[in-house]
């Protein structure tokens, strides 16, 4: 038994600059982590969209190769729906759910901070196949076979393969983890139809991925096979199926949709009452909506494949499917309507400018959604620029509206300063503008037959006009960006301080301090309605400290956190050598293995708390 | 004038609510003149027609919402925006009628357009004539450029390829039949009809029509590789007794030349240093029976070469034979071709020449 | 301390109830459900897309073999019970056994795995000359039967054989087949090495019921996953008809 007596280092205790961030297991600081570094590598997807549209300002442009050009566009659909959509949502999840829903923490912190890490080993082994031998060129959904390792010999997408699997387990790791704590952690009295909607979201969101996730790592497994062992699985000239990969992959891909989506809705249900002074409208179908779309996300699949020749009756049966899924989006639609309606809005706030900005550019983009589920006039638009306008009315307009959005919504609640108004405001306009200037000329180019992934067009065509147009809307959208970048800048050093509760608002993350200390709640409250905070303001009801909860305490040192811990981090980098190793060579493999196993025996046995604390 | 007062009180205040009136008007104006050699506006098919009427009827429907909503939208953020003095609202939790209505309306808008979706569903799946009054047309794809077999009418056995320019004859249902060695391609003429794409290892079929003659664009839409922007093709679209003369030219084998040049070309696109004859077939050559490239036999009949990306001149035919990357950056030609990866083995400029000369005969 | 810790956790503040580590394995579960439904899936759309003249599933599967192996592993699902209910009425020295023949049960099943992999890559094709010319018996041959007689079976011959090996890359059933039943096989061995370490640990400290509880959920898991790919694979494979 000498195994036992190996050492475990005592956990980190209080250590102070980087060696905290690194150690940390604190909800609130990994959420943190997760929206800088997102922010980050959606800068650098922004720079890709950049490059792309550079090339594609006039016909005949040569500013960059065909080579780099499949690369970048691989790279930005890649960068923007994995390590930049998907991990802002995360990093709003990890900071406000233990909030709303009362809690300490999430239910595992450690597991929270491998999520964090392992994220950023994918990140970093996806982002550095642009310094080790060329990108991934075969586009964010991958096709086989042109994936395949006869099409395509290089190692960009073997990067491609292995960080989508890194990235994979820390999104189960963090999906798991979300549906523990909501299920599980919810202060008292705060039942299911008491949970603001944006843990409601979060919910059905980490369910979506839960289920979602493992499909996509199936596929990318038996590609690899393929790829790295000599198997058949998409190799058509062996009897393999390349549509399978197409099912496998839009079976994944469509709930993924509502995965990026879902969360923005949660926030802008958040924002709207608050600016409004009303409740949420209709709050039970506004969840039972959010339900019915993610159930439904599952069903629509096909309608990524409606040229793929699976026959009139499939695609008769998923455009109808396809129809009806946006039946409960319009409806969380009229609802947010209905919310500002006899309302007392606040037009001057950046984030409901945001909020407001997203239904419209939402309504836009499902309604060219619809356009789609119509296989027939479908197979016009399939692959040509209407789709790419399609995507970024949802994506960009949807998604990433509703999360800078909440960005200035929470902004006080992390950092206790107010985040520049005016700024925000320009923030807003430019990048809202230059959105529309960008996307919508893309309706007409694709229509008027321009494929998408081409690099290069000639002047008969008659695209040069919208391609124009969209590339200089790129930049104002980019100098928006700029802005947004400086405004958080510069709110973080100046900004105004905001008190508990700037904007009056209703849930119970804002009835504590802001920034929010430590342990978040001095009390575990006991929870009375749904937007406890507004009856506690308005109606007086009270936010008691729920009895016989055995944590609670006057004095906030006797509060016990868990304490900081070295080994996620440590089991990430394991799984991201053991990643790279799979191109670079089995000894870097067993070294990741072996790094992977101590972190993860060290982690099984070091103790919950340290024992002094008793 | 009422429509003036209208734009003067309410419009003029909100250049928000111009904005997007300017785009609505935009995107239906641009939509109707649209003649772009692509253009999906302008049709010239049954098939590419359904489709778009199909689409209009969509986008009526699509306008109609949009600015529904966009006008409620914004007289709600007008009519309730903050104003001082303002008391607490009504807390207004909902309303149970009104989440019927607007759950039951989105349906019946969808009814609306998805009955005549599954009618256009499956009749542009089903091709309307299999008689042999119809042509059948055999796509395959390669990375990248397009190859398109006839049956032969002298011969049933046989089959005639021709590369990167497909005729048929106007008024006639076209059955085709899609095939890819490689990877996916997708078959697409939009002005005669949707796109479907070529799949390796499952054959696809679709139809299509030609009301009117001429010659419409076609190009690869599912993502192929390096060169898929320049996997372009034609489709001319021609009277009966044209096609019948176009047909009975493919069908014959390749022209001799006399001319010596064309001679010496000839030479060399079958010599062993060169190995053009590996890839490409040229029907009537002893050794020029290659399966990787396209078919050579009439490429002097050819409006275009290299898949539809330059036209068929001299001089474009010189620059592409000696440095196929040019033209068409990526192409397998430069990539697998040992005159161009193999530095002793480089063309010299007359013979170029000579292959120019000779391809050029082939009429 | 550890029994603090076990404490500890048993009294977590909980909504629901329901222990969080115990939700977290459900959770787990239901994706690793996913993760095998999508290798089963593609097992079921690439059955029909073998290139002739390479081994099919009838002619590698041995089903009484098979059938004695998943017997073994249904065994130790049960096993795995009585070792859980040891525990929970606290006699020790019956959990440890029941826990080690749980363990013991397992891991022979991944030995009958290994030597199944083994069979398959060594596989021997006979064929009785004298079948392939009498129609009756004919019918019963699998193709590769027919084909490698038709090709061997010259005058005088009585019997041939031929060594076809199944392989990851030899065709499509191989590459699904050992992707499916490999990662299956890695499941079980991941789950033995859980219990080991338990087994190993409850000599040193205390294993509390939640523990083997976790640990016997996946247990149970993994082998309905096996019924599953016992049921479409082996018996499917031999009897097209169902």
């Amino acid at each position: 038994m000498t195994t036992f007596a190996l050492p475990i280092p005592k956990r980190p205790t209080h250590p102070t600059g980087i060696l905290n961030w690194i150690t940390t297991i604190d909800h609130k600081k990994i959420g943190v982590l997760y929206g800088v570094t997102a922010f980050i590598l959606f800068l650098t997807g922004g720079i890709e969209a950049l490059l792309i549209r550079m090339q594609l300002a006039a016909p005949g442009m040569d500013f960059v190769s065909p080579e780099i050009y499949n690369q970048l566009f691989t790279m930005h659909g890649t960068t923007m729906i994995f390590l930049a959509i998907m991990p802002m949502g995360a990093a709003f999840f990890n900071y406000l759910i233990p909030l709303q829903i009362g809690a300490r923490d999430v239910a595992f912190p450690r597991l929270n901070a491998f999520s964090y890490w392992t994220f950023l080993a994918g990140a970093i082994m996806l982002k550095s196949s642009w310094f080790l031998g060329g990108a991934p060129n075969a586009g964010w959904f991958g096709y086989a076979p042109i994936t395949e390792i006869a099409y395509n010999p290089g190692h960009g997408i073997d990067f491609w393969i292995l960080s989508l699997q890194v990235l994979g387990i820390a999104s189960l790791a963090a999906a798991f983890n979300f549906i523990v704590t909501i299920i599980n952690l919810r202060a008292p009295g705060m039942t299911l139809m008491r949970l603001p909607v944006f843990t409601w979201m979060t919910l059905i969101t980490s369910i979506l991925l839960v289920l979602a996730f493992p499909v996509i790592t199936v596929a990318l497994i038996e590609l690899m096979f393929d790829r790295f062992y000599g198997m058949n699985f998409f190799n058509p000239v062996r009897g393999g199926n390349p549509v399978l990969w197409q099912h496998l992959f839009w079976v994944f891909g469509h709930p993924e949709v509502y995965i990026l989506i879902l969360p923005a809705m949660g926030l802008v249900s958040e924002i709207i009452p608050t600016f409004s002074k009303k409740p949420l409208f209709g709050y039970p179908v506004v969840i039972f909506s959010g339900i019915v779309i993610g159930f439904m996300g599952w069903m629509v699949w096909s309608h990524h494949m409606f040229t793929v020749g699976l026959g009139a009756v499939a695609n008769s049966i998923f455009a109808i499917t396809t129809m009806l899924i946006a039946v409960p989006t319009g409806v969380k639609i009229f609802n947010w309507i209905a919310t500002m309606w006899k309302g007392s809005i606040d037009f001057n706030k950046t984030a409901m400018l945001y909020s407001i900005g997203f239904i419209f550019l939402f309504i836009i983009g499902g309604l060219s959604g619809v356009m789609h589920s119509s296989a027939a006039s479908d197979a016009q638009q399939q692959d040509t620029y209407f789709i790419v306008a399609h995507i970024h009315y949802v994506l960009f307009g949807g998604a990433i509206m509703a999360l800078l959005g909440g960005v200035y919504f929470y902004f006080p609640k992390i950092t206790g300063k107010l985040m520049d108004e005016s700024l925000g405001k320009i923030n807003f306009w430019l990048t809202f503008i230059g959105m529309n200037l960008t996307f919508f000329p893309m309706h007409f180019s694709g229509m008027d037959g321009m494929p998408r992934r081409i690099y290069t067009y000639t002047s008969e065509m008659g695209w040069d006009l919208w391609n124009l147009i969209s590339t200089f809307g790129v930049f104002i959208m980019g100098a928006g960006i700029l802005i947004f970048v400086l405004n958080i800048v510069y709110s973080y050093l100046r900004g105004k301080e905001s008190g508990n509760d700037p904007w009056d608002a209703r849930t119970i993350e804002w009835a504590i301090p802001s920034p929010t200390p430590e342990y978040n709640f001095k009390k575990i409250p006991l929870i009375h309605s749904v937007d406890a905070f507004w009856e506690f303001k308005r109606n007086g009801t009270p936010i008691e400290p729920a009895s016989g909860a055995s944590e609670n305490s006057e004095d906030e040192k006797n509060i016990h956190l868990p304490q900081p811990s070295y080994w996620p981090m440590v089991v990430s980098i394991g799984i991201m050598l053991a990643a790279y190793g799979m191109i670079f060579g089995l000894p870097i493999s067993i070294l990741g293995t072996i790094i992977g196993f101590i972190g993860v025996y060290a982690w099984s046995l070091e103790p919950v708390n340290e024992p002094e604390q008793h | 004038m009422n429509c003036k007062k209208i734009f003067n009180k309410f419009l003029s205040k909100n250049p928000f609510v111009l904005f997007i009136l300017l785009i609505v008007s935009l995107f239906t104006s641009i939509s109707c003149v649209s003649t772009n050699p692509q253009s999906t506006f302008d049709t010239y098919g049954p098939v590419a027609q359904s489709q778009l009427v199909l689409f209009y009827w969509i986008l009526a429907a699509a306008i109609f919402v949009f600015t529904a909503m966009t006008i409620i939208l914004i007289y709600t953020v007008y009519k309730f925006r903050r104003k001082s003095g303002d008391l607490i609202p009504e807390q207004i939790h909902g309303n149970t009628k009104l989440e019927i209505a607007w759950t039951i309306v989105p349906c019946i808008i969808l009814a609306i357009i998805a009955v005549p979706t599954i009618f256009t569903i499956f009749d542009n799946t089903n091709s309307p004539d299999t008689s042999s009054n119809s042509v059948t047309v055999d796509v395959y794809a390669h990375q990248w450029f397009w190859e398109f077999k006839y049956d032969d009418p002298n011969n049933e056995t046989e089959k005639i390829t021709v590369a990167n320019e497909m005729h048929i004859p106007v008024g006639k249902v076209i059955n085709i039949n899609l095939y890819s060695d490689d990877v996916i391609h997708s078959f697409w003429v939009p002005k005669l009809a949707g796109k479907v794409d070529l799949m390796p290892g499952n054959n696809n079929k679709m139809w299509l029509q030609a009301d009117k003659e001429g010659e419409y664009l076609g190009q690869c839409a599912e993502f192929c590789g390096v060169a898929h922007a320049l996997m372009k093709f034609r489709v001319i679209a021609e009277s009966q007794e044209n096609y019948d003369k176009w047909l009975s030219d493919q069908s014959k084998e390749a022209i001799v030349s006399i001319e010596p040049q064309a001679l010496e070309g000839k030479e060399i696109f079958e010599s062993r240093e060169a190995g053009c004859w590996s890839c490409h077939t040229i029907r009537g050559s002893a050794r020029s029976k290659g399966k990787t490239g396209p078919d050579l036999t009439h490429i002097g009949s050819r409006s275009h070469i290299a898949a539809g990306v330059v036209e068929n001149t001299q001089q474009n035919m010189a620059k592409w034979i000696e440095n196929p990357n040019s033209i068409k950056p990526g192409t397998l030609m430069a990539t697998n071709g040992q005159v161009y990866t193999d530095p002793d083995k480089k063309l010299t400029g007359p013979e170029v020449s000579a292959l120019v000369a000779y391809l050029r005969t082939l009429k | 301390m550890k029994t603090e810790n076990i404490k500890h956790e048993e009294n977590e503040h909980s909504y629901t109830g329901l222990n969080s580590k115990k939700l977290l394995m459900w959770a787990f579960l239901g994706s690793d459900c996913m993760f095998f439904a999508a290798l089963i899936a593609t097992y079921l759309v690439n059955m029909g897309n073998n290139p002739p003249g390479t081994p099919f599933p009838e002619d590698v599967f041995s089903i009484p073999i098979t059938t004695v192996s998943t017997f073994v592993l249904l065994m130790s699902s049960m096993s795995m019970v009585l070792s859980y209910a040891s525990l929970s009425q606290n006699k020790i020295k019956a959990f440890r056994v029941w826990l080690l023949s749980t363990v013991i049960l397992g891991a022979t099943f991944v030995g009958f795995q290994i030597f199944e992999f083994y069979e398959f890559s060594h596989h021997e094709v006979k064929v009785e000359c004298g079948d392939l010319i009498d129609a009756s018996k004919r019918e019963k041959l699998t193709d590769l039967q027919v084909k490698i007689g038709d090709e061997k079976c010259i005058e005088g011959v009585k019997k041939v054989s031929e060594k076809v090996p199944l392989t990851p890359q030899v065709n499509l059933f191989g590459s699904t087949f050992f992707t499916l039943t490999g990662f299956h096989g890695g499941h079980v061995t991941f789950g033995i090495i859980w219990l080991l370490s338990l087994l190993i640990y409850s000599f040193k400290g205390n294993v509390s019921p939640l523990n083997l509880d976790l640990a016997a959920l996946y247990w149970h898991f993994v082998d309905v996953v096996w019924i599953v790919i016992f049921t479409v694979v082996y018996l499917f494979g031999v009897f097209p008809g169902y």
